[in-house]
């Protein structure tokens, strides 16, 4: 029994209708029009990552609120995790632009660092 | 009232304003002035946490503020020089600035050169007449985006998004984030106003509906919003009668388009496109008044930051050489927007510049169109052609014109960009 999904590419701006066909262990990507869309195709199926960015709650800054990402891409399933895990994060200003604020985000070996640097007011 | 000198006054703290400043310092003006009426430089980039910013510029997907903060240190190295919570009240066609502080009160800065790099405004729930009441729960998705970002305050708990302008797409996805409900995108359009990858990672990834097609007619609630009236639109963008739906939420978000913040440029006498709202720029970024140069958003609603920065340098660059007196001013063509082309910037490209280098020319395409041609024509002769696979109204068409191509044409002439089947 094939399973289709449909995808759009967002390699670039043409934004190809990807279908991805799963039969077994096979996959087949239809629709793309480069090697590069293939791919994407491919690891949106397989392995889905995205950046994660939002913000920690920060003591005796110049606002509440200190923007974080995650250092690299995490796994799109462990999106909610690390929002939880940094829902309960607080840091004292000053911050410094890089300074990490989870070593390891909800277990995915990934660092939440700071996107911007806090002087303390 | 106290008097200043500058060889260059920015107005704006923004990314355009940064890079024009910088490039104006490199580029031998000596005292370059920054003025920003906000508590910190950056401008709306602080607020734009979310990451995907300098791909083209640094082939890294930054976050908003560490876009701002590479701009901001460099800035500050080459010896720039700013003031904070500084409003500009008045600019004279003869680059004097009236600005008020707090440190100052009010003061005045005689300018060689001045970039306009006010930015943009969002359009709100007035530029749209939406019917209904008037309660609590109303925002423009850039306050939301500034209230939970910055501020630390969530609008709402159960959202419908009004346009699906790429603050609205990323706002969707914020809002989730946080723990809101968003219940739905409606756009006017057929077509979706954000760039592509934020419909797949903001509306697609989080499962939010978009509806395209379909417009908010009436909000709900007395003090707090408590549901919108949406309906389906025909083909001249009215409110079909009959597909009323109702959305229960208790909060709006517009993103419904951005304006040129050109309130001081009229006051100078810069003329204004009105297709672009914002200035009517050379290809050195110059206005019509000699010495005011624009860049930005205040020229045109950009998609890209890293499209923002490059035009801004330009400006930075003929504001520096004005003010030292190194400007050429000589021979020009006019641009002209043809068939399937909302507006071409620069309007107008210097025929000296055109033979010494390439120019990079700014278009938005009136509707969605496949496997099509770029022209740029003059009296009949193709001067210069490139093949698009795909445009779109939402994604900006950057054009490299090479140097020579406007080789034999006299001062005047007009050019015409136009789209043709391929």
């Amino acid at each position: 029994m094939a399973d289709v999904k449909e995808l759009t590419c967002i390699v670039c701006p043409i934004g190809c209708r990807l279908r991805a066909t799963v039969e077994g262990d096979e996959i087949t990507i239809e629709g793309n029009t480069c090697a590069r869309g293939k791919k994407y195709g491919l690891d949106e199926l397989c392995s889905p990552v995205r950046m994660l960015t939002s913000t920690v709650k920060v003591d005796g800054g110049f606002l509440p609120r200190l923007p974080v990402r995650t250092r690299g891409p995490i796994p799109k399933g462990r999106i909610e995790d690390v929002l939880l895990s940094l829902k309960v994060v607080k840091v004292e200003a000053p911050v410094i632009m890089g300074q990490v604020i989870l070593e390891d985000a909800a277990g995915t070996g990934v660092e939440v660092i700071a996107s911007r640097p806090m002087d303390r007011i | 009232m106290t008097e200043l000198i500058a060889d260059v006054v920015v107005i704006g703290a923004g990314p355009a304003g940064l890079a024009a400043a910088i490039k104006a310092k490199q580029e031998g003006a000596a005292r370059v002035m920054v003025l920003e009426r906000d508590r910190e430089l950056g401008g709306i980039l602080q607020q734009c946490i979310h990451n995907g910013f300098g791909l083209h510029l640094f082939g890294t997907e930054l976050t908003g503020p560490e876009y701002a903060f590479r701009f901001i240190d460099e800035a500050l190295k080459e010896g720039v020089e700013f003031m904070l919570d500084t409003m500009v009240l008045e600019i004279g066609a003869d680059r004097t600035i009236i600005a008020l502080n707090e440190n100052r009160g009010m003061f005045r800065i005689g300018a060689g050169a001045v970039v306009l790099a006010m930015g943009c405004r969002e359009r709100n729930r007035g530029a749209v007449t939406i019917p209904g009441t008037r309660p609590a729960g109303v925002f423009t998705a850039g306050a939301a985006q500034r209230l939970v970002n910055m501020e630390g305050y969530m609008p709402g708990k159960k959202v419908v998004i009004l346009g699906s302008g790429d603050i609205g797409l990323i706002m969707a996805r914020r809002m989730t984030w946080e723990g809101a409900k968003v219940e739905a995108v409606l756009e006017i359009l057929p077509f979706p106003s954000g760039l592509t990858r934020n419909l797949v990672q903001c509306l697609n990834d989080q499962g939010i509906p978009l509806h395209l097609g379909n417009t908010v007619v009436k909000v709900h609630g007395l003090r707090r919003v408590e549901g919108v009236t949406a309906a389906k639109v025909d083909e001249k963008l009215r409110p079909i009668p009959g597909t009323e739906w109702f959305i229960p939420c208790d909060t709006l978000l517009l993103s419904i388009g951005l304006i040129p913040e050109n309130e001081l440029s009229r006051m100078a006498g810069v003329r204004i496109d009105p297709v672009t709202g914002g200035p009517v720029v050379t290809d050195d970024m110059e206005t019509s008044v000699k010495g005011i140069f624009a860049c930005g958003n205040v020229v045109h609603v950009h998609d890209l930051v890293d499209n923002v920065t490059m035009e801004s340098r330009i400006a930075g660059e003929g504001a520096a050489k004005a003010a030292t007196g190194r400007i050429a001013r000589g021979g020009s063509v006019n641009t002209l927007a043809g068939e399937n082309i909302r507006y071409v910037v620069p309007h107008r490209l210097g025929l000296k510049n055109s033979s010494e280098r390439d120019t990079t020319l700014y278009m938005r395409v009136v509707k969605p169109v496949e496997k099509v041609r770029v022209e740029v024509v003059s009296e009949g002769r193709l001067l210069h052609s490139k093949s698009e696979r795909v445009l779109k109204p939402a994604e900006m068409l950057v054009l490299k014109l090479p140097k020579g191509k406007l080789e034999g044409l006299g001062d005047g002439k007009e050019v015409e960009f136009r789209i043709n089947a391929d």
